[in-house]
């Protein structure tokens, strides 16, 4: 006990990181996941086609890669960022890519008849879009967006990749130093307490969204 | 009056109505039975704009107000919204369209759902609701934004036979009040007994009596 407790500090400091990288993440990548759903499903074959391929390279190419590119391979086009926000730049184009397609799905699953009976009603396409179908789309998407998120907390262990020092850094450091493998599984059980709590706080959403069928 | 000429439309290679005529008068039940497939759905699509149609005319006069929408429909399935409440879904496009206060639109929704036996039902969702309900709620729903014209797609389809005397009364009050009510149906008893203009839709429109 005493062990662990003498390895918390340590640990806490690379909790910091994933949290905040977990959380910023999950506020940018959810709105703009919607905006580039709403281009991607608009009458413009131009934008229909630019997000297309923003969607193909971004699931195409590896997380890992995409964190390297944003900060070793933007300073050759004169962009130099620093650590934190190369982050949180490749994170969130990346997550935003996969909620923009979990929220296409959404949105492609609503029948038809909803629209049809907002535009006989004379409802305008913008009272539709957010009153009427919008509203049915976040309780279909809310069991994927949980799965991303859940996923989005394990992939913030990424981050070493750039010299940022999350909760596997400080395990993988102190188990290095110590030869011990403690440090890791006590990495294990922060993971699964974090995502315990992304659970419940899913849970309760999903929960709040049952007052309909 | 609403007044329908030449209507002709098709979808692709299909001719689905061509040239159709008829007239319709406020305080009118216009039947148009026919066999499926025939275009009966396609005809009050057009009627309600929902759907675009090739050529003719579809003129209404004397209309209380300028709307865009003049003429409702009540959809063979309602398409009521799920996610709200049998009186949201009435104050919503009330709200919305006729840009009337919530209190207003709450007043109104209650009264329109009283008048048609709904009272207790307003907090209560689609899924809470049986088959008949869930038609007054989309009845309801039409009738609020005070449609000239109200189309009814197989009011009958849904129900159990008992209700449809319901529904046919239903016809009859809301005609009564000055609407005219546009149904298209299969269902000829029905047609026949409450229709006050009954037509029949085939490779033409007939007018069968009026």
């Amino acid at each position: 006990m005493s062990y662990i407790m003498e390895i918390m500090p340590l640990m806490m400091q690379g909790l910091r990181t994933t949290i905040w990288v977990f959380v910023f993440t999950g506020l940018l990548s959810i709105p703009l996941g919607m905006i580039i759903c709403t281009l991607r499903l608009s009458k413009s074959k131009i934008l229909q086609g630019t997000m297309q391929l923003y969607i193909l390279i971004v699931r195409g190419t590896p997380l890992l890669l995409q964190l390297i590119f944003v900060f070793f391979g933007l300073v050759y086009v004169g962009i130099v960022l620093d650590r934190g926000t190369a982050v949180l730049i490749a994170f969130t184009l990346n997550y935003a890519a996969y909620f923009a397609e979990i929220f296409r799905g959404g949105v492609m699953s609503i029948s038809e008849g909803q629209y049809e009976a907002s535009k006989v009603l004379g409802l305008s396409k913008r009272d539709t879009y957010f009153g009427v179908i919008l509203p049915q789309v976040f309780k279909r998407v809310l069991p994927p967006v949980g799965n991303e998120l859940i996923t989005l907390v394990k992939d913030t262990s990424l981050v070493y990749v750039l010299g940022l020092g999350d909760v596997i850094r400080a395990a993988k450091t102190l188990s290095n130093t110590q030869a011990s493998l403690m440090p890791i599984v006590v990495a294990g059980v922060i993971y699964l307490v974090l995502i315990a709590i992304v659970t419940y706080l899913l849970r309760r959403t999903e929960i709040k969204y049952n007052y309909y069928r | 009056m609403l007044k329908v000429e030449n209507l002709s439309k098709s979808f692709g290679d299909k001719k689905v109505l061509e040239n159709i005529n008829f007239e319709v008068n406020k305080g009118d039940i216009a039947i148009i039975t026919g066999p499926s497939g025939v275009g009966k759905t396609t005809l009050i699509r057009c009627l309600s704009s929902l759907e675009k149609y090739d050529s003719g005319k579809i003129e209404i006069s004397e209309r209380r107000e300028e709307k865009q929408y003049p003429v409702g429909l009540v959809f063979q399935g309602f398409n009521l919204f799920p996610h709200l409440s049998a009186l949201e879904n009435i104050t919503f496009p009330l709200i919305k369209v006729k840009k009337h206060s919530k209190e207003k639109a709450e007043k109104q929704a209650k009264e329109l759902l009283a008048s048609l036996g709904l009272e207790g039902l307003e907090e209560s969702y689609e899924y809470q609701l049986s088959g008949g309900q869930k038609q007054r709620v989309a009845i309801a729903r039409a009738l609020a934004l005070n449609p000239e014209y109200l189309c009814f797609d197989e009011p009958t389809s849904a129900l159990d036979s008992e209700l449809r005397e319901d529904v046919g009364e239903m016809l009859r009050g809301i005609a009564k009040k000055g609407t005219g009510v546009i149904v298209i149906t299969h269902d000829k008893i029905f047609a026949e007994k409450y229709a006050t203009k009954l037509y029949e839709l085939g490779e033409q429109l007939e007018l069968r009596n009026s």
